[in-house]
């Protein structure tokens, strides 16, 4: 039966966007979870935590998006030696990959029938769990590779096509397993986890002043969203309060990597269907862009621009002129391409009907970002949660209602107009003015959250503070933990060769999700 | 047969042998410049070759001794067929043994060999290239067929030679049934070649290849190889082309001295460069088809190639 979360206890949570914590008992997690699911709210992430030093069990978190704020419900689990907790994949799919990911890492288990690995590759014994506080994760094990089970397709004519994780291209590693008939694909399972480093780990001998060097690494064409996430929750905890201007700058970064991004994949897409000429003129736009970030915020992907506090420099008079300049000339070049794309037919006949995504399917297996948007499903932080300086600019949600490959081209054409003059509308903001402001140690165990809207979709750190200005632990989450699973079901009933291109029109994060 | 036709015949091989990878080389350079990027040098391929010659052989362990032949069938085949095609004289000693069935015959072969050698190995990836190479090979084949019985119905032979001396002798050449012969033979070498629309060779995109797919698994000398041959072959399908639509300059029987040879590779030379511009901006031009498409975009090239025999026993009798 479920209850109205809205009764639970709660407290709130230092976050950049509204933000309530609940704790709730085995029974409550679960009555939660049906409760959440039947007012449409989307899980965000699940995490867990060793507190067995503390208070002698371990705690697993579930952090969901509500339409208005964010509910972050907290179980813990008092049998240290067996901890469980029920599964929460019944009501969120999406759920199911990050439960076997913290019991890889932390030894919790649910009660979902699928135990099959999905982080641990044999790096690790299958005993040991290095999220522990008794592992010091400095340890090298022998690698011990185990088969993984396919779930397998039988029936006249169907073979498997294993592919990854080793590519013909550089790129990064995962693992695709078709099982088709002829051309056409019956089911693909994805194995994920190659790329995993451990990042959870590092964030516990890392300081508070330079975690975000760390967040900014996870994914690396994210990397404005998790350094500013990270940045978020450790100001939350402090109460420091950003100056103004760097705020402006911040969102003036986060724009510029989606801009950055859109770009890329807009020329690989066009590649990816056998259109070079997309690809050569789409990088020539994007290598425009990363000079002028180079000569602006004094980093091409803007690596460690962020900081607690602030940002590194300001925009001098002529960096902001160029970028303008660069506008200017961004805006109609971009046009003219999304012309050509749109009035090529053989480019066009790719695009339309490949991989869809229906909205129904979308909205039931928790999309988001991105993909979620080009399927037709609201959900935008910057206009439904917006946090400074997003509250002020009126940015624009960006649907598309196709949910095939033609939609997501076209939702990334929108959105780099959308940011475009979202840039100018930053550029407009008061010249030099003070940048950063100093961050005071936080004191130890304190929860805070940092939600931002990155180029895929919202990206979430969940920072624990530590003694003496260290990090007790640091859960990082990338979109890509949701909308991985949406691309076994985008491709049902596709051929082979169209993968790639459904895949490049996804573009999810590799290191991300393995973290 | 004099020494002169043998040196001719000889000459002609090794010419096409030489000069195969450069006009792969002009495509690529002039792909580069209509797509904005600065071009790789001419000389890429021979590089590329040099290279991979250099280099020791992986082999997978189970490879069979068919893996291995394969390298050396596909370039043999390709080496007969440019022997078998007037590229620059008609007066070839190979050319009356085998005629233009046979020459199709030849690129079957290969065709059948290399595909064998990708299941050979037992990966998914070369089962699958070859599994679609077959369906465009035998969906290209009738079409290019169809191509050939119309230069064959105005000459009266089945032999490429006699095909060139009789289109020079008459000037059936502004015949409007060749005119479709000619959109589908192009249709067909696209396809034939691995070429986009219907098959990318500059991908990684393992899952979407075809001809790469199938050489995936090879290396070194044996890759060189299978990479000279399909050089070979996109310049045999020129030149078959050159034979069939445009005979001008090909040195022919009676008035192929050492003057007439000279034009003669002096014109196939600038009929290449014109060729592979145009291929090249084709290829810009268009995207790669939905893999399913092949088979509308290959019955078009055969209903082209029909009409144009209709057009000829219909209108041209």
């Amino acid at each position: 039966m479920a209850t109205n979360f809205m009764e639970l206890q709660s407290a709130s949570l230092p976050a950049n966007v509204p933000c309530k914590l609940a704790r709730v008992d085995r029974q409550q997690w679960l009555q939660t979870a049906e409760a959440l699911r039947q007012s449409n709210a989307r899980i965000l992430a699940l995490w867990g935590a060793d507190d067995r030093d503390r208070d002698g069990s371990f705690h697993i978190y579930a952090a969901y998006l509500l339409p208005d704020s964010v509910l972050v419900v907290e179980h813990c689990m008092e049998d240290a030696s067996t901890p469980s907790y029920p599964s929460l994949a019944v009501f969120f799919p999406a759920a199911s990959r990050m439960q076997r990911a913290v019991f890889d890492l932390l030894g919790i288990a649910t009660d979902e029938s699928d135990t099959r690995g999905w982080l641990r590759h044999g790096g690790w014994s299958e005993t040991l769990f290095p999220l522990r506080r008794d592992v010091d994760g400095k340890h090298q094990y022998p690698v011990a590779s185990a088969p993984y089970p396919f779930v397998s397709v039988e029936g006249d004519g169907v073979h498997e096509i294993a592919v990854g994780p080793v590519h013909a291209g550089t790129i990064e590693p995962g693992h695709f397993r078709f099982s088709v008939v002829g051309e056409k694909v019956l089911r693909l399972e994805e194995r994920l986890g190659y790329t995993h480093k451990g990042i959870a780990k590092l964030f516990e001998n890392a300081s508070q002043q330079n975690g975000h060097r760390l967040a900014a690494r996870i994914s690396g064409d994210s990397a404005v969203a998790f350094s500013w996430a990270y940045c978020a929750a450790l100001e939350a905890i402090t109460e420091t309060v950003c100056p103004a201007r760097a705020i402006l700058l911040r969102a003036l970064a986060l724009e510029h990597e989606r801009l950055a991004n859109h770009l890329g994949d807009l020329g690989a897409l066009g590649n990816d269907a056998g259109f070079a000429f997309g690809l050569t003129h789409f990088s020539r736009l994007k290598e425009d862009l990363l000079r002028a970030n180079a000569a602006a915020f004094g980093a091409r992907y803007l690596l460690d621009y962020l900081i607690p506090g602030g940002v590194t420099v300001d925009l001098t008079a002529d960096a902001r002129c160029r970028l303008l300049n660069l506008y200017d000339a961004l805006e109609p070049s971009v046009t003219q391409m999304r012309s050509i794309y749109d009035e090529h037919a053989g480019l066009q006949d790719r695009f339309r009907e490949a991989g869809r995504l229906e909205r129904a399917t979308a909205e039931e297996l928790g999309a988001i970002g991105l993909v979620a948007r080009a399927s037709g499903v609201a959900c935008d932080l910057r206009v439904d949660h917006p946090w400074p300086p997003y509250d002020t600019l009126a940015p624009k949600m960006i649907l598309q209602s196709g949910g095939d490959v033609a939609a997501r081209v076209q939702a990334r054409f929108d959105e780099i107009f959308e940011s475009l003059r979202i840039c100018r509308a930053l550029l407009a903001g008061p010249p030099m003015a003070e940048i950063q402001t100093p961050v005071p140690i936080a004191a130890a165990n304190l929860l805070g959250i940092g939600l931002i809207e990155g180029w895929r979709g919202p990206v979430m750190i969940a920072l624990k503070t530590g003694s003496g200005g260290g990090i007790r632990s640091c859960h990082a989450h990338d979109p890509s933990w949701q909308n991985w699973p949406l691309l076994e079901y985008a491709i049902l009933g596709n051929i082979v060769p169209d993968f790639p291109l459904i895949n490049k029109s996804f573009n999810l994060s590799y290191s991300g999700q393995d973290g | 047969m004099t020494a002169l036709t043998m040196v001719r015949q000889f000459g002609e091989v090794l010419l096409a042998i030489a000069i195969a990878p450069l006009f792969t080389g002009w495509i690529a350079q002039c792909r580069a410049w209509l797509q904005s990027r600065a071009a790789p040098p001419l000389t890429q391929p021979y590089r590329m070759l040099r290279k991979l010659f250099q280099k020791d052989v992986a082999l997978a362990t189970h490879a069979s001794a068919l893996f291995r032949m394969t390298p050396y069938i596909l370039f043999g085949a390709m080496v007969l067929v440019a022997a078998i095609i007037p590229s620059i004289a008609t007066d070839l000693p190979f050319a009356r043994v085998a005629d233009a069935i046979a020459l199709i015959g030849l690129f079957a072969t290969a065709r059948v060999f290399l595909s064998l050698a990708a299941m050979d190995i037992g990966t998914a990836f070369g089962s699958m290239g070859a599994r679609r190479d077959m369906m465009i090979g035998f969906l290209a084949e009738p079409a290019l067929l169809m191509v050939l019985f119309n230069a064959f119905l105005l000459s009266g032979s089945t032999a490429l030679p006699s095909v060139v001396e009789a289109s020079t002798a008459h000037s059936f050449l502004m015949d409007p049934s060749l005119l479709f012969a000619a959109v589908a033979f192009l249709m067909v070498l696209l396809a034939e070649n691995a070429r986009i629309p219907i098959d990318n060779p500059a991908t990684h995109l393992e899952l979407t290849m075809i001809h790469e797919a199938m050489a995936l698994e090879y290396s070194a000398r044996h890759l060189a190889l299978v990479e000279w041959a399909s050089d070979l072959k996109l310049f045999n399908y020129a030149c078959i082309g050159f034979a069939l639509f445009l005979p001008w300059g090909i040195a022919t029987h009676g008035a192929d001295g050492g003057l007439a040879l000279g034009l003669a590779v002096a014109v196939l030379l600038a009929k290449l460069t014109v060729a592979g511009a145009a291929l090249a901006l084709i290829e810009s031009l268009s995207a790669k088809l939905r893999i399913f498409r092949a088979p509308e975009y290959l019955a078009m090239a055969f209903l082209l190639a029909v009409l144009g025999l209709l057009v000829h026993l219909l209108l041209g009798a």
